[in-house]
């Protein structure tokens, strides 16, 4: 029985999202990534004795937002301050909110796995300043001095902390991916992880199979891709896994992922060891929502990702088949949904435009960006265009795959004059009736094969056309053609 | 934590947290404030607060909140000047990791 076999992986994620506010949560410096270093700060920022700070309004809306759409439970909070002395945050301590966050109590359901993971909370905190460690190997340790810069912080950020049900690397890329759409969907952020906006950390445990008890958990920090997250998942899950069937015990503690070498390696204690000593921050007034403002808000959100799958849903008639479903959930998750709908609005069939939307546009966005969930900017019209010629049989399928492929690679070529460069007119009927009849007179004996039964002589015959006309003549035109002929 | 005393380890504990460099003299002497102030805590505990409401701030005010408008930020040079060492427009710190 293989290890993996002889364990149950239990894991719970801590996810910081980036607000797009225009200022940061508690001063009117800019919120903007990619300044040059140091130049949104201001005396509140940095800490300086006698600044004040003061909540943005619109990093409590976006909250309110997240929580709503979360399912979560909107509630009076308060703002903590959390001690710990490191240069990250020039003030010795970050806002954050403890006991009493924001929201508390919603849930997440994952799209492709029957589980629904709850989320504990979805709490407020400022952000922490950026330190680069220089030093002859580049990573903390062996640094020499670091380098500061506090634009980041204070950027508003919340945290969502779901609770710990998840139990494989597969889920864990499928809540965060949901996730992202969902905060995506709500506007309050970007959800671009690789510039930060969406940072994992993920408490990770394992257990014997048969046993209840969870086991000792570790934190893994510096998760900034979906791979990443996956990979340090396995391994860590791996590490405890041999580690408790070695005798050995696990030893609660923060590692750090390594993703070149693909490892996870504890943080020196004294960097885990603080003793935050949160005590409530006496600079800044509680919160507590207006319900009906909370309701509005609510009610103000988008179509979010569970609808928008529904959505496509509903345009198939009947029992959905698993890949039609995944289909569904590819064309949501790489925000292709409105490019379908479109498509069926103008006629398109909804089982054709969904499989060129999953299929075709989804792997040209995912050969972009791999990880980096950039949203598809393929012109919509020529989608529309490529697969409305399809559907009326001008275009056969491959020759429609072709036309999108050559539309992904250049945004600005015209389908008719790329019909009229690839000599994808289509043949008239007489073309492929001439065709046919030299077909018949080449291959007399697979003809009357076909004829008296054979169907699988078919694609024989259309391969043949292919060979002859250079994969130009449209094979559903033909095919219909010799049904014609046999009958007749 | 014993039960109703803070030791004086407890006091070097936080003074350390904090980054204070106390003298054993400073030590003794914290020791006995905070048992005084952790003492003073029992005193409430003892009260029946059932129909008190949890104070959440010292002041009966909420929801205090600015407009999310971008106002200037100060001059990076002359922030820049006033921090021991700096580098690349950015601070210059020591060593962070394995520092005492």
């Amino acid at each position: 029985m293989a290890i993996e076999d002889e364990y149950i992986i239990t894991i719970g994620l801590e996810v910081h999202c980036e607000l797009k506010t225009n200022t940061k949560l508690f001063c009117g410096c800019a919120n903007q990534f990619g300044s040059e270093p140091n130049t949104n700060i201001c005396p509140v920022c940095l800490g300086l004795p006698g600044s004040l700070p003061v909540i943005n309004e619109r990093a409590v809306e976006y909250a309110i937002r997240i929580g709503s759409a979360l399912s979560c439970e909107i509630r009076p909070s308060v703002f903590h301050r959390k001690n710990y002395f490191y240069p990250d945050m020039p003030k010795d301590y970050q806002v954050s909110q403890y006991d009493e966050p924001i929201c508390v109590n919603g849930k997440l359901e994952l799209p492709s796995f029957p589980k629904t993971v709850r989320i504990e909370r979805a709490h407020m905190e400022e952000d922490t300043g950026k330190t680069t460690h220089v030093g002859t190997s580049g990573r903390i340790h062996g640094a020499d001095f670091s380098l500061v810069d506090y634009n980041r912080a204070g950027i508003p950020l919340v945290e969502i902390v779901s609770a710990p049900d998840l139990s494989s690397a597969d889920e864990a890329r499928e809540y965060v991916s949901e996730l992202r759409a969902i905060l995506v969907s709500t506007k309050a952020s970007d959800g671009k992880m690789e510039e930060g906006s969406l940072r994992v950390d993920a408490n990770v445990s394992v257990r014997p199979l048969g046993t209840e008890k969870l086991g000792t958990r570790c934190e893994i920090k510096n998760l900034n891709s979906l791979r990443s997250l996956g990979r340090a998942i396995n391994y860590e899950a791996r590490r405890q896994m041999e580690a408790l069937s070695a005798g050995q015990s696990i030893r609660q503690e923060t590692r750090h992922w390594n993703e070149d070498q693909g490892v996870t390696s504890a943080l020196r204690s004294k960097e885990e060891a603080y003793d935050y000593r949160y005590f409530p921050e006496p600079d800044l007034t509680p919160l507590d929502p207006d319900m009906d403002e909370v309701a509005t808000i609510a009610r103000a959100l988008g179509i979010l990702p569970p609808a928008r799958r529904l959505r496509l849903r509903e345009l198939l008639d009947g029992e959905l088949t698993r890949s039609e479903l995944e289909q569904v959930q590819t064309c949501v998750k790489f925000d292709l949904d409105e490019h379908v709908l479109d498509a069926v609005r103008t006629g398109v069939p909804a089982r054709l435009a969904l499989a060129r939307g999953s299929n075709e546009l989804a792997s040209y966005v995912n050969q972009a960006t791999v990880d980096s969930f950039e949203v598809a900017e393929f012109p919509r019209g020529k989608f529309i265009e490529v697969i409305s010629l399809e559907s009326q049989g001008k275009v056969s399928s491959t020759q429609a795959k072709t036309l999108l492929s050559r539309i992904a690679s250049n945004h600005n070529e015209e389908v008719s004059a790329l019909i009229e460069e690839l000599g994808y007119k289509a043949a008239s009927q007489d073309e492929i009736s001439e065709l046919l009849d030299r077909l018949i007179s080449e291959n007399s004996m697979e003809w009357e094969r076909l004829c008296a039964g054979e169907n699988q002589l078919a694609g024989f015959f259309i391969g043949k056309a292919m060979k002859i006309t250079n994969g130009k003549v449209n094979g559903k035109t033909l095919a219909s053609e010799m049904a014609a002929r046999r009958l007749g | 934590m014993s039960a109703d005393k803070i030791s004086s380890n407890e006091t070097r504990h936080i003074a350390h947290l904090a980054r204070l460099a106390l003298s054993e003299a400073e030590i003794e002497d914290f020791t006995g404030q905070l048992a005084a102030i952790l003492e003073h805590a029992k005193d409430i505990e003892s009260l029946n607060l059932d129909d008190v409401a949890p104070t959440r701030h010292a002041l009966p005010i909420k929801n205090v909140m600015r407009s999310d408008e971008v106002r200037k930020s100060v001059n990076r040079e002359e922030v820049l000047r006033m921090a021991p060492e700096t580098q690349a427009n950015m601070f210059l710190v020591p060593k962070i990791i394995g520092e005492d």
